[in-house]
């Protein structure tokens, strides 16, 4: 793969037509609507019905990267696998468009808006954590630390969720196949987030260090190894061919 | 330049495309040497061998299943061959090449494949954007005039009808001015309008030199359209302009009609010059009469018509189709 040749416009046009048919397709939107919402009632219902004390412990807000860990997975799902459902990814495949750009564009695409979600629901808890929760829950919940892992942690995780999630729409034949695979790989980066939330896993600066260098492996790894897989005549044939 | 122009448009298209500039000037377009597709052991074409001059429209015939979309996946670097080399606009069909093949060429997959979500605008300016074409709204504006869709620009393609779908996914394959267009059952389910007006496209690009490869079934398609077209069956049945291929597969003939049947019509038909063999077509007075010179046997049998007192109706060449040539070889491979 040579990224010197990559080509900004391609990357660009892929990102913004990706981006606007995201926008315009219901089952997306409800899906970065509703499954963020999942990952904000838990949280929210301890913060405001357990008695400060039992907060204190653990960091229960990274509960929330679970919007990171599967709303762009579900997206990534549907880039390759549901292009190819709608007979839309052979008119890309006849195009220059390098398989490196193709799939950067898509990634970004779904990148940008899982970001966004997750970014603004996660403000949005920390501002009703500060008004209506009492000032001991606040204090016991909300932390600089805290707020710092949630801004490095979440693009890493959602990248690493969203490369999986290309991977296997990449492989899968079917669109719904694609989105419950990604939802499960999308998992254990929700369960290691919880177990850290609920103190399980005792977080602390060299654990968060660890898990960050893995995660910016994973991340670079990942574009590499789903160009790799992205196979043109698999996927428009579904044979690999000779 | 003498192009009907059905929706008015020719003229627009024209201005779309601009003569070859990667091939060689008098290399063909499109060279293709004992290329095979296989998938496991399933074969899709084997050891076809051909070449587009530049500026031709190539016809590429054959039943479903023949390996025709095979083929031109194959020729637009989406798929690669299992065996065999061809050069395509010029570069030689390795998989190091595809970029730059692609660069050069353009592809109109049956299915228009278009971004249902997305207005008509916005498909073609992804698609500007992917062949890094200069000046995209210029040129957008100009392939939308030539498929007279200007005044859809802004509608959902999801919206429309297959007929402008099939336009806006050529006017998608003309953004790059393409040296080599591959289109792939352009008229695959339009009504004959719609059809027509892709035609009368097809027909104004071929005027401006433009390599047209043009898969289809409606074999008086590639009749009107093609200068030559070649038969795939796995294999390439045949290969050649259709009055060529008409010559090479059916024996010079004339088709008489009489009042009457002829009684008998060996006395008359027998001991004609240039008459090689005759049968009737039917029960009626109508005849074929197998022959080496149309020019030579046609006045000697209305004057030996004539003389046995027939009531003489018509006498003609016989014509066969590009259908006709097309079942007999496809009935041969049937056969074999």
């Amino acid at each position: 793969m040579s990224r010197s040749t990559l080509s900004a416009r391609r990357v660009r046009a892929i990102f913004s037509k990706e981006l606007t048919e995201y926008r315009r397709n219901r089952s997306i939107v409800s899906t970065m609507t509703v499954i963020p919402a999942i990952f904000v009632l838990s949280p929210l219902i301890q913060i405001f019905s357990a008695p400060p004390s039992t907060l204190a412990h653990g960091d229960r807000l990274l509960y929330m990267l679970g919007i990171p860990a599967i709303v762009p997975a579900v997206i990534a799902a549907y880039t390759i696998a549901g292009k190819r459902q709608q007979g839309t990814l052979e008119p890309i495949l006849t195009t220059p468009v390098r398989r490196e750009e193709l799939l950067l564009g898509k990634a970004l695409a779904a990148l940008v808006p899982s970001l966004a979600v997750a970014y603004v629901v996660y403000g949005a808890v920390l501002a009703v954590i500060e008004i209506f929760a009492s000032a001991a829950a606040a204090s016991a919940v909300i932390s600089g630390t805290g707020v710092i892992a949630q801004v490095i942690f979440t693009p890493l995780v959602a990248a690493c969720s969203i490369w999986l999630g290309i991977a296997i729409s990449t492989r899968a034949g079917d669109i719904r196949v694609a989105q419950q695979l990604s939802t499960l790989v999308g998992l254990p980066f929700f369960a290691v987030a919880a177990l850290i939330a609920f103190d399980v896993i005792h977080s602390s600066l060299t654990l968060a260090l660890a898990l960050g260098a893995v995660l910016v492996v994973l991340d670079l790894l990942g574009w590499r190894v789903t160009a790799a897989a992205f196979h043109r005549e698999r996927l428009i044939t579904s044979s690999k061919g000779v | 330049m003498s192009v009907t122009p059905a929706c008015g448009i020719i003229t627009d298209v024209l201005r779309m495309v601009e003569p070859a500039a990667g091939s060689e000037r008098g290399a063909p377009a499109l060279r293709v040497a004992h290329l095979s597709k296989s998938f496991g052991t399933r074969v899709a074409f084997e050891d076809v061998s051909f070449d587009v001059a530049q500026g031709e429209v190539f016809g590429f015939l054959g039943p479903n299943g023949a390996g025709k979309t095979t083929t031109v996946r194959t020729l637009g670097t989406l798929i690669a061959p299992t065996a065999g080399t061809a050069t395509v606009a010029g570069i030689p069909l390795t998989p190091d090449n595809g970029v730059e093949i692609r660069r050069r060429i353009a592809v109109m997959p049956e299915s228009p494949g278009l971004y249902q979500r997305l207005t008509v605008r916005e498909n073609l300016a992804c698609f500007a954007d992917l062949y890094e074409v200069p000046d995209p709204k210029a040129r957008i504006a100009q392939a939308l005039e030539a498929v007279s869709l200007t005044d859809r620009a802004r509608d959902p393609c999801g919206t429309l009808s297959k007929g402008l779908r099939q336009r806006v996914a050529l006017a998608r394959a003309l953004l790059s001015r393409p040296e080599i267009l591959f289109l792939d059952e352009p008229t695959a389910g339009l009504d004959p309008v719609a059809s027509r007006e892709v035609h009368d496209l097809i027909a104004a690009l071929r005027s401006e030199g433009v390599t047209i490869f043009l898969t289809t079934h409606r074999l008086e398609e590639a009749e009107r359209l093609c200068d030559r077209v070649a038969i795939l069956n796995h294999t390439l049945r045949t290969i050649g302009t259709p009055a060529e291929l008409r010559d090479r597969l059916f024996a010079k003939s004339l088709t008489i009609a009489t009042r009457a049947p002829l009684h008998p019509p060996d006395a008359v038909f027998d001991g004609v010059p240039g008459v090689r063999s005759w049968r009737q077509a039917g029960d009626d007075g109508r005849y074929v009469v197998a022959v080496s010179d149309p020019d030579v046997a046609a006045p000697a049998l209305t004057r030996a018509l004539v003389a046995a007192g027939a009531d003489v109706l018509s006498i003609g060449e016989s014509y066969h189709s590009l259908e006709d040539v097309y079942l007999q070889l496809v009935d041969e491979d049937r056969d074999a």
